[in-house]
């Protein structure tokens, strides 16, 4: 299945995870969602985020310039 | 007239476990408000507002000395040690009506702070009725802050947001009337606290006996607009655009970079370090900008109508901030809102030549 992509770039946290959060919203469990961003505090926020609301990070990509955030969207408990 | 049944004041007990949603800001006092909420069997989950003016996050990411902090989100932060789900709210644009127009005034900077919780506890509001929650629960402590948390402001801030009896208020709920959770035996009054005053001793001994002794620092630092140099710049920016407003640019542009504003018609935003010119940099097609091609320098944003002689005058200023400011001359860049380039010679402007009310 195709990601989702959610483009965070030049948004400074908290914006990249209240997208990340409202992007969630809208996807079934199952669905993976990838976020695109620059800031560096994504690095913790996002999976800080993910670890409270019970969704699994994929994968966690740095680049010289983005950071890629690929999210497993997961049932609620 | 029909008498009210004597069951109506008996307390009301639920079918469901009790449901509560806790205003986290990050802090401590939110921390163990929501804790010892849970304590008492309630499901809790908190909620966070984020205005635009928020400390944490913005800071950290653009200033490179600030890159090797620890780039934690406190709210985000508080709900792992709470266990809770954090739902983060922007309010971004409905928060400019609390900070243009605060009915109750502001504090000693531009910090409406007593408007901010009103406005706060009703979004909080809003959303329990919206999620089928049952109560709102804050770490406001009596005495603790002197503009929104007094005895005369409690009040208030449960009438005017339209939470009434349904805001508790955990760490000092035994200095204050009973509230629906309690009267309804959803709460046992006993376990709450009767905290007061300014100082941090009992927050700190009760997140002792939680275990918990990780935490940020307590302060009233969680937001750009108490602070009295940001306000500064935020009235300066009102005064000299001639209206009241702003938009989310604006005040992420105020924390970054030094501001001068050498005429009345124009101020220039001075990269100060790596980090701050990368973040000015996304701005450059929104603002004529100059940096020194030279020597190392700052890129700069120059914000206003500018008149004849204002971009010699700002490259002179750029020059002043670069490594050649002891030059005989130094090379400017100038980029304008069409992309055109065009290059100035000039001689760093002398640092007695820059009175100190130019800067913000």
């Amino acid at each position: 299945m195709t990601d989702t992509v959610l483009d965070a770039r030049r948004l400074l946290c908290p914006m990249p995870v209240i997208r990340t959060q409202d992007a969630v919203q809208r996807l079934q469990p199952g669905q993976t969602l990838q976020v695109l961003c620059t800031d560096p505090g994504v690095l913790h926020d996002i999976p800080a985020w993910c670890r409270v609301h019970g969704h699994e990070i994929l994968d966690i990509q740095e680049g010289e310039d983005d950071i890629v955030i690929r999210i497993l969207v997961c049932s609620p408990d | 007239m029909r008498a009210i049944p004597a069951t109506l004041f008996l307390p009301q007990p639920m079918s469901r476990q009790p449901r509560a949603v806790a205003l986290i800001s990050g802090g401590l006092d939110s921390l163990l408000a929501a804790r010892v909420v849970m304590e008492q069997g309630v499901h809790v989950e908190g909620i966070n507002f984020y205005t635009g003016f928020c400390v944490e996050g913005h800071t950290h990411a653009i200033r490179k000395k600030d890159r090797a902090r620890p780039k934690r989100n406190n709210a985000l932060w508080s709900a792992e040690q709470l266990g809770i789900r954090l739902h983060i709210v922007d309010i971004i644009e409905e928060y400019k009506d609390v900070v243009l127009n605060p009915g109750h005034g502001y504090g000693a900077n531009l910090n409406p702070c007593l408007d901010c919780k009103i406005f706060m506890v009703e979004k909080a509001h809003e959303w329990i009725v919206a999620n089928d929650f049952d109560f709102i629960i804050t770490g406001e402590v009596i005495g603790q802050r002197p503009m929104s948390q007094r005895r005369d402001t409690m009040p208030v801030i449960a009438r005017d947001s339209g939470a009434t009896d349904r805001l508790v208020r955990p760490l000092c709920a035994k200095n204050l009337p009973e509230t629906l959770p309690e009267r309804n035996g959803w709460l046992d009054r006993e376990r709450l606290y009767a905290f007061s005053g300014r100082s941090r001793k009992p927050q700190m001994m009760l997140a002792a006996s939680f275990g918990i002794s990780d935490y940020a620092q307590p302060a009233g630092g969680c937001c750009f607009l108490t602070d009295r140099q940001y306000s500064v710049k935020l009235a300066d920016l009102w005064q000299s655009r001639g209206r009241r407003d702003y938009e989310l640019d604006d005040i992420m542009l105020l924390k970054v970079g030094r501001h001068l504003r050498p005429r009345p018609n124009f101020k220039i935003i001075v990269g100060r370090e790596e980090g701050e010119n990368r973040f000015l940099e996304g701005y450059r097609k929104r603002y004529v900008h100059m940096f020194p091609t030279s020597h190392t320098g700052p890129l700069v944003l120059l914000d206003g109508e500018l008149a004849a002689g204002d971009l010699e005058l700002a490259a002179r200023l750029t020059a002043r901030f670069s490594k050649g400011r002891d030059a005989a001359s130094v090379v400017v860049q100038v980029g304008d809102l069409n992309g055109n380039v065009e290059t100035l010679d000039v001689l760093p402007l002398p640092v007695e030549d820059i009175p100190a009310d130019w800067y913000l």
